[in-house]
C-alpha cells in the first residue's frame, strides 16, 4: 500500500492508495474490514478497482452501524470514477475480457474518506472533486 | 385424455386469474429528501384517501420502513393492486450537527441521527423483498451521487425492474435531462410529487413496469 502524507494545511489525515492486487484475493468481509480499518485511521483511501454492488451496500450498512458507537465517526464519503467509456458490442466485449483476465475492473478508481474530513465528493462522469472540511 | 386436457385448461385459467390478482410489492428508494414519501403519499391519497407518512424539509423524516397494503391503482380502465413500501433515504453519512441547522435541540438531533442510521440499514434489508422499485431522485441535485449508483447497481444485481423518477420538476433548478444522461439504460419520468404534476405518465410507466414481473 502506497501512503502519501499531507503535511501542510490539512493536518491529521493522509491519503492511502490500495492497488487492486491487495484486495483481489480477499472475500467481501475482509475487503470491507480492510477499507474501514484504513478510513477509521482518518485516511482518505483510493482503491484501484471497485467493490461489487452488494459490497457497497454492506459497506454502507457497516458504516451506519458504527455511527454513534465509534467516537467522532459520522460515516463516509464515497465515489467511483471510471476511465472506460466503451460502448458498442465490441467495446464492451473487449472490456469484459480485460476485466476477466485482471480479476476485476481495474480501469476504475474508488475514493473513500471519513465524513469528518471529506465534506463532499462532487462527481460528474469524467472528474471528481474532493472538498475537505476546514 | 380429454379429461386431462380439460383439467389442465381450467388449471391454467384459474392460475392466470390468481396470478393477476397478486399484490405487487412496490418499493420507493432513493437518497434522503428526494421526495419518496411525498410521491407515496400522492399515490395512497389518490387511491385510498389516506397518506402513508409525514414529510418535512429536515432530512431523514422517514426513519422506519412504512407501508400500505392493497392499494388498487386504477388508470385508463386498468387495475393493479400494490403493497406500497416507503423506505428511509439511503446515505453514507449522518451527522446530527446537520439537524441543528433546523433549530433542533442537540438531544433531539442526536436521537434523530441514531434512528436515521437504523433506517438506512432497514432500507437495505428490504431490498430483497421488492417486486418492482421506483428510485426517486431530486432533479435539482447532481445525479452522479454514489448512493444513487449503489442503489441501482443492487437492484440490477437482484434483477428487480426499476423506474427512475426525476422529482421536483416544479423547481427552476430541476434538470431531468441530467438524470436521463446519467442513467441512459433506465426509463426516467419527471414529475412533481408535491403538486401532482405529470402523474399520468408515472401511472402509465408503473403499469408497464409491473407487467414485467406478472
Amino acid at each position: 500500500m502506497v501512503k502519501k502524507n499531507i503535511s501542510k494545511g490539512a493536518r491529521g489525515f493522509s491519503i492511502s492508495f490500495l492497488p487492486y492486487s491487495e484486495i483481489r484475493g480477499l472475500d467481501s468481509t475482509q475487503r470491507i474490514r480492510k477499507i474501514l480499518g484504513i478510513i477509521l485511521k482518518n485516511n482518505i483511501l483510493i482503491i484501484q478497482g471497485r467493490l461489487e454492488p452488494e459490497e457497497e451496500v454492506r459497506l454502507i450498512e457497516d458504516t451506519m452501524a458504527m455511527i454513534g458507537h465509534v467516537k467522532n465517526f459520522r460515516g463516509i464519503e464515497l465515489a467511483v470514477i471510471s476511465g472506460n467509456n466503451n460502448s458498442g458490442f465490441f467495446g464492451k466485449f473487449r472490456q469484459n475480457l480485460v476485466n476477466t483476465i485482471a480479476g476485476g475492473d481495474i480501469g476504475v478508481l474508488t475514493i473513500l474518506g471519513p465524513a469528518t474530513i471529506v465534506k463532499e465528493i462532487k462527481k460528474d462522469p469524467r472528474k471528481i472533486e474532493l472538498f475537505l472540511k476546514k | 385424455m380429454v379429461a386431462k386436457k380439460l383439467r389442465n385448461f381450467f388449471k391454467r385459467i384459474l392460475f392466470g386469474l390468481f396470478k393477476q390478482k397478486k399484490e405487487l410489492k412496490l418499493g420507493f428508494y432513493g437518497p434522503p429528501n428526494a421526495g419518496k414519501t411525498s410521491l407515496a403519499n400522492r399515490i395512497c391519497k389518490d387511491f385510498t384517501g389516506e397518506e402513508i407518512g409525514s414529510v418535512s424539509k429536515i432530512p431523514h423524516e422517514t426513519r422506519a420502513v412504512q407501508f400500505k397494503e392493497k392499494v388498487e391503482i386504477q388508470y385508463k380502465g386498468r387495475k393493479m393492486t400494490f403493497k406500497i413500501i416507503d423506505t428511509p433515504g439511503i446515505a453514507t453519512k449522518i451527522d446530527y450537527e446537520n439537524f441543528l441547522k433546523f433549530k433542533m435541540k442537540k438531544k433531539d438531533a442526536q436521537a434523530r441521527a441514531k434512528e436515521a442510521t437504523q433506517g438506512v440499514i432497514e432500507s437495505i434489508k428490504w431490498l430483497d423483498d421488492m417486486d418492482v422499485v421506483v428510485v426517486v431522485l431530486d432533479a435539482t441535485q447532481n445525479p452522479y451521487n454514489q448512493v444513487n449508483i449503489t442503489i441501482l447497481g443492487n437492484l440490477l444485481a437482484r434483477k428487480i425492474p426499476v423506474l427512475i423518477i426525476a422529482n421536483k420538476i416544479d423547481l427552476r433548478k430541476s434538470n431531468i435531462k441530467g438524470i436521463e444522461a446519467a442513467f441512459p439504460e433506465y426509463d426516467v419520468v419527471g414529475l412533481s410529487a408535491r403538486y401532482g404534476k405529470n402523474m399520468e405518465e408515472f401511472y402509465e410507466s408503473i403499469f408497464k413496469l409491473a407487467k414485467r414481473v406478472q
